[in-house]
């Protein structure tokens, strides 16, 4: 379970997050949308603790977040861009990312043979495709079956046979319970795999709730083209949903029980 | 999940130095594979044997030694920590979202990257000096220049790091700036001092170069060498005044502290950066 609130961030006079507050409950998979700029990757690095806010309360798991560091043993995380030392082996990767968590990799073999990487365990991971080293980051993120797992652009550079594994585990540990939070501008792929999303625009959520709701709210069958007429008129779908009394108020924040 | 805080210190400071061992071992085998570091202790093999072989005696060598590496180990070791800094970012973050502290994380890094760097200077130089049979003829001047050597090894290389946490996002800006607090720190520097005392000349100065001439890491070590060798002429301003101000032994302790002072806060500074920073 994921808790913030009012959830502020500034890079110099960039203000990034302007207050958010979202609550996660523990099992969901969510989306998280948005247009470059939005504040997608910051809320993200905020959670994960690369980014320190500026003022708000955040909680994972019922730790509140505050230069503290062990919370992150429920945490895994897959970048979008996986650049590892170059002379080091992938075995020697996964042995020095156990070394530092002390938990147990009960997935490590299994996820190897699931992404087809076991003849590639002995070379440099500098010899590796930009395909194979993104399912050695998938492997970091899951292996110790954390909590909580966090995808940023997980399929990009996956050929569709991988990207086809990948998803069929993240189904698996959606089944297994796990709260799951996916960054994604492919949103056929979010359809698949979420069932809420949260849109971002402008350091502010203008959209959160379940991605039936959404569909249903913008009149569109496509989640694309949903989240086109959000980003489009943020303020017609408001009123479209007036009818809702809670809705006219003005966070636009749904919260779907 | 509070009680993973409870176990007593000792237990505690026993997780810290095994986080911190399996780092800097990772770091190791990584950085020797790249045989970046291996060609480094190389030249300095190749540099101080030749300098032993055609360059006079022992101690004449080891003063050529001092000033080879007084101008490029600083070079060498700020290059070396910014381009970490630079080249491991995706790397760094991924770690920084391990459940580990950053600051063992900071002096896992840290240390993994300039023991090796020191190493390299330490060993390349030490083995022509033993098969040439300077570390057993003279050996507290032997051991003082590979001593500073490791030193400035690893105080320019924290001094890297602080400049790439810094610059993260601007590598152009930083490299910039290590070139030009390199050309002033190591070759400016002393010319500035000699100029300001040459204009007030007729002012007492003594105090005043002292000051400076601590505030410059470079001069210090060159300050150290040159009490021991106790040549003053052939090493700079800065070190003649030392020598007459403090003598050699209070200079000496005076010199060694102020250079210890050097390692710690470049190193306090880039553990409150890599703290504190947004990444």
């Amino acid at each position: 379970m994921i808790e913030i609130q009012n959830l502020k961030k500034s890079f110099g006079d960039l203000q990034v997050l302007k207050g958010l507050n979202v609550t996660i409950p523990k099992g969901q998979a969510t989306g998280i949308v948005g247009p470059n700029g939005a504040g997608k990757t910051t809320l993200i690095k905020t959670i994960l603790g690369l980014v320190k806010p500026d003022s708000g309360i955040l909680e994972v798991n019922g730790t509140r977040l505050n230069g503290d560091w062990l919370y992150r043993r429920d945490i895994g995380y897959m970048p979008q861009v996986a650049r590892y030392p170059e002379n080091m082996r992938v075995y020697e990767l996964l042995n020095f990312i156990k070394g530092l968590r002390d938990q147990d990799a009960v997935y490590e073999h299994e996820l190897i043979e699931q992404f087809n990487l076991q003849s590639e365990l002995e070379k440099p991971l500098r010899t590796l495709s930009g395909g194979n080293r993104q399912k050695v980051g998938a492997i970091l993120a899951m292996m110790f079956n954390p909590d909580i797992l966090f995808f940023d652009e997980p399929t990009a550079g996956l050929d569709p046979r991988s990207s086809h594994k990948f998803k069929l585990r993240v189904k698996k540990e959606k089944e297994a319970g796990k709260t799951i939070f996916i960054t994604s501008h492919i949103m056929s792929e979010l359809e698949q795999l979420v069932d809420h999303v949260i849109f971002i625009l402008d350091g502010n959520i203008r959209y959160y709730g379940s991605m039936s709701q959404l569909l249903e709210l913008s009149q569109e069958e496509r989640l694309e083209a949903a989240i086109a007429r959000l980003m489009d008129e943020p303020i017609e779908r408001t009123g479209s949903v007036s009818k809702q009394s809670e809705m006219k108020s003005t966070p636009i924040t749904l919260e779907i029980a | 999940m509070r009680k993973h805080y409870s176990p007593a210190w000792r237990k505690e400071l026993d997780y810290i130095m095994k986080l911190l061992t399996h780092i800097i071992k990772t770091e190791w085998k990584s950085l020797l594979r790249g045989k970046w570091v291996i060609g480094y202790t190389i030249i300095f093999i190749l540099l101080t044997d030749s300098l032993l072989r055609f360059g006079g005696g022992g101690s004449e060598a080891l003063l050529s030694l001092s000033n080879v590496m007084l101008l490029f180990i600083p070079l060498v070791g700020m290059i070396y920590g910014i381009l970490y800094i630079y080249q491991s970012r995706e790397f760094v973050e991924l770690l920084l979202t391990q459940p580990i502290d950053r600051k063992v994380l900071y002096w896992g890094l840290f240390l993994g990257i300039s023991t090796p760097l020191m190493a390299a200077f330490i060993i390349g130089s030490m083995l022509p000096l033993a098969w040439h049979g300077i570390l057993a003829a003279d050996s507290t001047s032997s051991l003082l220049v590979l001593g500073l050597g490791g030193m400035l090894t690893l105080i320019f290389v924290s001094l890297g790091f602080v400049f790439g946490l810094m610059f993260y996002d601007d590598r152009i800006k930083g490299f910039g700036f290590t070139i030009v607090v390199w050309l002033f720190l190591a070759i400016l520097y002393d010319g500035l001092v000699l100029l300001i005392v040459f204009v007030f000349g007729d002012y007492p100065l003594e105090q005043f170069v002292i000051v400076v001439s601590t505030l410059n890491p470079i001069d210090l070590a060159r300050i150290l060498i040159m009490l021991e060798f106790d040549i003053s002429a052939l090493m700079g301003y800065t070190g003649a005044v030392f020598n007459r101000f403090f003598g050699q032994n209070t200079g000496i302790m005076t010199a060694s502290g102020m250079l210890f002072l050097w390692l710690a806060i470049p190193t306090w500074m880039g553990l409150r950066i890599f703290r504190k920073k947004d990444f």
